[in-house]
């Protein structure tokens, strides 16, 4: 009987988009909601915009929308059913989001981890992942026996080639025996292929994990084999308990629930923001036991520093890979160099595949 | 006790039956899937068969987009389809299609940015090629070494995704945007682009295509000997081979039309709908097809009912997770089981429940 109700408050609301007082919000997923990983967060967060305004807001989704004509599809739907804001949740829907937006001059639309904004309608907002991946870098290089670190990786666009740099150069400040071995699996969600991953790193030497790719897997192959790992997106702990160090958190909700309700009182701009730790949007699951006190306090006064403003990952003197300068001593990178930097640091071995 | 009775004849009845009674088993399955799941199941068998076409909100954006997304389908099924009724089998589809789209918008990308009315035509004539020389791969494999074409088919669609995903990377990807993966939008590119036809009617020169392709195929199948070599293969081998039908040349010319054809496909989709080439360019036309082909019994006139149907539920699926929260998975559950429930009733095709009275085992 509730469901008919919705159906029927739907059917009111399409006939009078105007006239409606809840906002609709439609999030567009490229994964099932269930990764425990990306997705996961974002749903996460969509939950805490029902859980702030109740019947005022009402908000839907759709998963595994794919990029190209599939996600152009959904968010004209979207857009026809008297969405008001739309939150379109991967990098690869830029083009279908501004095709759309440009279509639907009164809808609201939000692009996590986009660079092409061409309507006025369009907002971009990412995470400074890269500000995680320096702490986590840190305990890797303080933690591992082996000197071997092994990474799963996704597709090497700048996003994932500056996590990289940027846990490498803080695992090497700490161990400059440190060695970085790079798995690409292009894929963002793939558990057959990141657990094989995970197993390839292992019988080269790995003893710790990171992942730049949604599922949970690559923690249960490290939890089988013994060795320790980090978790991505949200908590994973619960997946891998001895294997567990900590994970970069994805936390969307407050910054959702600010567009939200800047759509609700009508003072809704197109932006384009990049938040790190400071702003609650990039968080850390809960430090494992099998960090000692030492690494912890470290861990701790680093993501301190970052959060003050005093310390960024990127400061200078770094060389790119092939030894040439990139950083002066003392210089820290632009967001225009990380955004759209494809070049490995000096001191990883691999290639970045192209 | 029941007994199980070869039939002298398959049933013609229950062969064109069968297909609707599977739709309607589905929507059963269906209904009661979604009741379980907590949903209203007369609300989502609404929202996926009747509001893509029928709602005013939907309406008139969703049928021209049950074109765009269906177009395809049909294209690739009814070349799967000559195969399938001569006992060969190309499970590959995907990766023609993948190759196909690389071929065409090689071409695009190549001519870009010059203008030029033979640069569309030239990339129909490579997105086929492309199509046609991935398939000629298992069918040289079969007809040289007597390889599997449906093991050989299959596993090169996932060498065709690497070679996507590398083309995205590097060759292809567009060199204003450094540090981005995939290419140019050849929507931006007027020379090299599917444009709509008559705007607002999803109609592109992709279901222009399948069109022809469906009409050429009937023509084929009914009356001309190479359909009916295809069909005496299919049902006789032994047969065909004493009538003087080589296999080897069956395979190739079997496995060809179906590549080129879901080559074009491939190419149809990068120019327009798709957009672009992306690591994530394929989207799983080339599996669904093979439910295409099985639904619309393997003929060409069943081939566009099944792919509207089954490019109907995408769309549905599409609405009933947007207006129901209703998982994508169960979509894709809604549509294996249509093809579950299809093979299921085939049975009766070729058999009879006969009712004995007193029988012992």
């Amino acid at each position: 009987m509730k469901k008919l109700l919705t159906v029927g408050v739907l059917c009111a609301a399409l006939a009078a988009p105007v006239l409606a007082d809840t906002t609709k919000v439609g999030f567009v997923y490229i994964g099932p909601v269930g990764d425990h990983g990306w997705t996961y967060t974002h749903d996460l967060a969509r939950k805490a915009v029902e859980a702030e305004f109740g019947d005022a807001v009402q908000t839907s989704y759709v998963e595994n929308v794919g990029y190209g004509a599939d996600a152009e599809r959904v968010m004209t739907q979207m857009a026809l059913s008297g969405t008001n804001l739309i939150f379109a949740t991967s990098f690869g829907y830029g083009p279908d989001v501004n095709t759309v937006a440009a279509r639907f001059p009164n809808v609201a639309f939000e692009h996590a981890t986009g660079y092409i904004q061409e309507a006025d309608n369009v907002s971009l907002y990412n995470a400074r992942f890269y500000e995680g991946r320096a702490v986590i870098g840190h305990i890797a290089g303080r933690m591992t026996q082996t000197n071997k670190v092994g990474y799963i990786a996704s597709f090497p666009i700048p996003e994932v080639i500056m996590g990289i740099n940027s846990a490498y150069l803080h695992a090497k400040a700490v161990n400059p025996d440190v060695e970085f071995n790079v798995v690409w699996v292009y894929s963002w969600y793939d558990p057959a292929q990141e657990a094989a991953a995970a197993e390839a790193l292992i019988e080269q030497g790995a003893d710790v994990l990171m992942q730049h790719t949604d599922s949970t897997a690559p923690l249960t192959v490290a939890q089988d084999a013994g060795i320790m790992a980090f978790g991505q997106a949200s908590d994973m702990s619960a997946f891998a308990p001895e294997s567990h160090l900590t994970g970069i958190t994805d936390v969307w909700a407050p910054y959702y629930i600010d567009r939200v309700r800047a759509v609700k009182e009508g003072t809704w701009k197109a932006g384009n923001v990049w938040h790190g730790i400071v702003d609650g949007m990039v968080g850390f699951a809960p430090m494992s036991e099998r960090i000692p006190e030492d690494v912890r306090a470290e861990a701790e006064g680093m993501i301190a520093a970052i959060a003050a403003g005093e310390y960024h990952p990127f400061t200078g003197p770094i060389n790119k890979q092939d030894g040439t300068p990139w950083l002066a001593e003392g210089e820290t990178a632009p967001d225009g160099d990380l955004l759209s930097k494809d070049f490995y640091v000096e001191g990883i071995t691999s290639d970045i595949p192209n | 006790m029941i007994r199980l009775e070869k039939r002298k004849e398959p049933s013609k009845f229950w062969r064109i039956a069968n297909p609707f009674l599977a739709v309607a088993l589905t929507m059963l399955a269906g209904a009661v899937m979604f009741a379980i799941l907590g949903k209203d199941p007369i609300v989502a068998i609404r929202l996926i068969f009747f509001d893509p076409i029928f709602s005013e909100t939907f309406g008139s954006y969703s049928r021209p987009q049950l074109l765009i997304k269906s177009a395809p389908l049909i294209l690739i099924a009814v070349g799967l389809a000559i195969g399938f009724k001569a006992n060969i089998w190309n499970i590959g589809a995907e990766g023609q299609y993948i190759i196909g789209a690389l071929f065409g918008a090689g071409v695009a990308l190549a001519f870009f940015p010059a203008p030029g009315w033979y640069i569309f035509p030239l990339m129909v004539v490579a997105g086929a090629f492309g199509g046609f020389l991935w398939a000629m791969i298992p069918a040289i494999l079969k007809t040289r070494f007597n390889t599997n074409e449906i093991l050989v088919s299959l596993l090169l669609v996932y060498v065709a995704e690497k070679i996507l995903a590398a083309m995205a990377l590097g060759l292809m990807r567009n060199p204003d945007i450094p540090g981005f993966p995939g290419s140019r939008d050849l929507r931006r590119y007027e020379a090299a682009h599917n444009a709509e036809i008559f705007a607002n009617t999803g109609i592109h020169w992709g279901v222009v295509a399948a069109l022809i392709a469906v009409i050429f195929a009937y023509a084929m199948m009914t009356r001309h000997m190479l359909g009916y070599h295809v069909r005496l293969a299919g049902q006789a081998p032994r047969a065909a081979r004493f009538g003087g039908v080589s296999p080897a040349r069956l395979v190739v010319i079997c496995l060809g039309i179906s590549g080129a054809l879901a080559g074009l496909a491939g190419m149809f989709e990068v120019s327009g709908p798709g957009g672009q080439v992306r690591i994530e360019f394929a989207s799983g036309y080339g599996f669904t097809a093979i439910i295409v082909a099985f639904l619309g019994r393997l003929n060409p006139i069943g081939i566009v009912l099944a792919g509207l149907l089954l490019g109907l539920t995408y769309i549905g699926g599409e609405l009933s997770q947007m207006m129901l929260q209703l998982p994508s998975a169960s979509i894709q559950v809604f549509q294996g089981m249509l093809l579950f429930f299809l093979l299921a009733l085939d049975f009766q095709t070729n058999y009879r429940l006969r009712l004995t009275r007193g029988a012992r085992a």
